[in-house]
């Protein structure tokens, strides 16, 4: 069992007084709060160890860059991919979609096709609409149920020889649906389209193994999951990455260069064009360790716990509704209250130091489909407690009483 | 003292007034329960300032050298600092509403609620609200 009292001592922040009142940090799907050690190894490395890595014949240069691939191995074991090089360094889970879909404009052609589904976030909507737009292939949108899952006959409909990418979220960011990733991955797989998962909302909450859910690409943020902001990856099957052209032209990322001609690095070189966020790299190691030593099954066990208490709790609100009830839920809720506007709401439980997120949370075609402007979205994470749950319910309907 | 400034100077005594954020939160949402409806006429795409958190409609009518502000916003606190902008810039001649200083939002505590940051559609309220009286006056 997990000690959630000392957990929380490890976030200096999570003792921050808003408005005179203890912080309830209920946003972590938006980003997740930091443990010392993350801060402690993004500030050290400044410290002791910066140098630009895999430059230099010195001794910090050579410091520096042990202490980043440090970060890729722990990675690959994290993920359980099957090599380091597999591993790209990103600036985070946007940054990697939109290397692969780039990648995509040139490898794709009139007449292919790209599925994503109606729940996806912004940022694995619009990479697509711009590889369709200029490679002329055409994107299809596998529609959402009504509980916030996803119409699986409808994307089995859609598969096809012309079918070349999948890209569909693991968990989604606004419903918490939990989508049935290895399922899709193998029908997709089967008429020979690459699937890639957006993993942002999901790496800090379910363990992963690449190895045996075989998705073509996998993606997530550093700072979703206790670690620093700017940082992600972008796992991808080496013969898959090595098909995939380059995204940016620059340092690191060649082989040779004339005017002639220039020839690429291998993996994972290639696609680091550039000086990446050494140091954010190196905080995220420490970040996947605070993770690895409470067990990510623990957390999952924990938080499934959580939300099974703050959905019951929440539901007790009259006239409260919840958007995404599928079974298979990660810890977000996303909900409104009768007609009130979630703009209100969470503005008046911020008064009482109830961080939520409100708005279309980058995701306004489910919006569109559930016809509502935004919702109110709680979303958890290791360190939440019950007593912070009640703690927003009485919060929730002290809004709704000043607000009907 | 002109006219603008003086409806700042008498909404800075209402604020003053009140004690803690509840008060004056219920206030908002009492002036936003007060404004004159927007003709629903007015509440069109060209009308609305889209915000990322909330939506505000504005209209605006030039008629015998002054300018008639109506507004709308989903949002109810949204709507009551939009009352609070129509009280103050509307019924104005546009001279006056282009070179208005609105120093009384720091005042009353209501500057985050108007910074860029919140995206709830009322800088650009506010910003609208000038082109309109730059535009009349021209």
């Amino acid at each position: 069992m997990l000690d959630i009292s000392k957990i929380r001592k490890q976030f200096p922040i999570l003792s921050t007084k808003v408005n005179g009142e203890n912080l309830v940090y209920f946003d972590n799907g938006a980003t997740t709060q930091k443990p010392q050690s993350v801060i402690t190894a993004e500030s050290n490395y400044y410290q002791n160890e910066n140098s630009n890595v895999h430059r230099g014949v010195h001794f910090l240069s050579g410091l520096a860059t042990d202490k980043f691939e440090e970060t890729r191995i722990t990675i690959q074991n994290f993920i359980g991919a099957k090599h380091s090089h597999e591993i790209i360094f990103t600036k985070g889970t946007t940054d990697s979609i939109n290397i692969v879909a780039s990648g995509y404009r040139t490898l794709l052609n009139k007449g292919d096709e790209i599925i994503i589904s109606e729940l996806e976030h912004h940022s694995n909507i619009v990479p697509w609409q711009m590889c369709c737009e200029q490679s002329g292939a055409t994107l299809k949108v596998i529609p959402l149920l009504d509980n916030g899952s996803l119409d699986m006959i409808a994307f089995e409909n859609f598969l096809s020889e012309n079918t070349k990418l999948v890209s569909v979220s693991h968990i989604s960011n606004t419903l918490g649906t939990i989508n049935p990733i290895e399922k899709i991955i193998e029908k997709a797989q089967a008429v020979g389209a690459k699937v890639m998962i957006d993993g942002a909302q999901a790496a800090a909450h379910i363990s992963l193994n690449m190895q045996s859910l075989g998705a073509d690409f996998y993606c997530f943020s550093a700072h979703k999951l206790y670690g620093p902001t700017g940082v992600g990856i972008l796992y991808g099957k080496e013969d898959v990455l090595n098909e995939l052209p380059p995204y940016q032209g620059g340092g690191e990322m060649i082989k040779e260069v004339s005017f002639k001609k220039t020839t690429y690095a291998c993996l994972p070189h290639k696609f680091e064009a550039g000086t990446p966020n050494i140091a954010g790299v190196v905080a995220f190691k420490s970040a996947i360790d605070f993770i690895t030593e409470l067990g990510l099954s623990n957390i999952a066990k924990y938080e499934e716990e959580l939300l099974q208490y703050a959905t019951e709790e929440v539901l007790k609100i009259e006239g409260l509704k919840i958007y995404g009830t599928a079974k298979n839920k990660s810890g977000i809720i996303s909900f409104n209250i009768n007609e009130l506007h979630p703009y209100d709401i969470g503005m008046i439980v911020d008064k009482m130091g109830i961080a939520i997120r409100t708005g279309h949370h980058c995701t306004q075609p489910i919006m569109e489909r559930f016809n509502i402007p935004g919702t109110a979205r709680i979303s958890l994470a290791v360190y939440n407690t019950k007593e912070e749950i009640d703690i927003c319910i009485s919060a929730l309907k002290k809004a709704k009483m000043m607000l009907s | 003292m002109s006219t603008i400034q003086k409806i700042q100077a008498e909404i800075v005594e209402d604020f003053g007034m009140f004690d803690d954020w509840m008060q004056k939160y219920e206030y908002l949402i009492d002036l936003g329960n007060e404004l004159a409806p927007i003709k629903e006429q007015y509440k069109t795409e060209d009308n609305l300032i889209k915000g990322c958190q909330s939506r505000v409609w504005l209209h605006a009518e030039h008629t015998q050298g002054k300018i008639i502000f109506t507004a709308d916003s989903d949002a109810i606190m949204t709507k009551g600092i939009v009352a609070i902008l129509i009280n103050v810039l509307s019924n104005q001649a546009p001279k006056d509403i282009a070179t208005a200083k609105l120093d009384f939002i720091n005042e009353i505590g209501l500057k985050d609620q108007l910074s860029p940051t919140r995206a709830n559609g009322l800088v650009s309220m506010i910003k609208k609200m000038k082109l309109y009286a730059i535009a009349f006056n021209n």
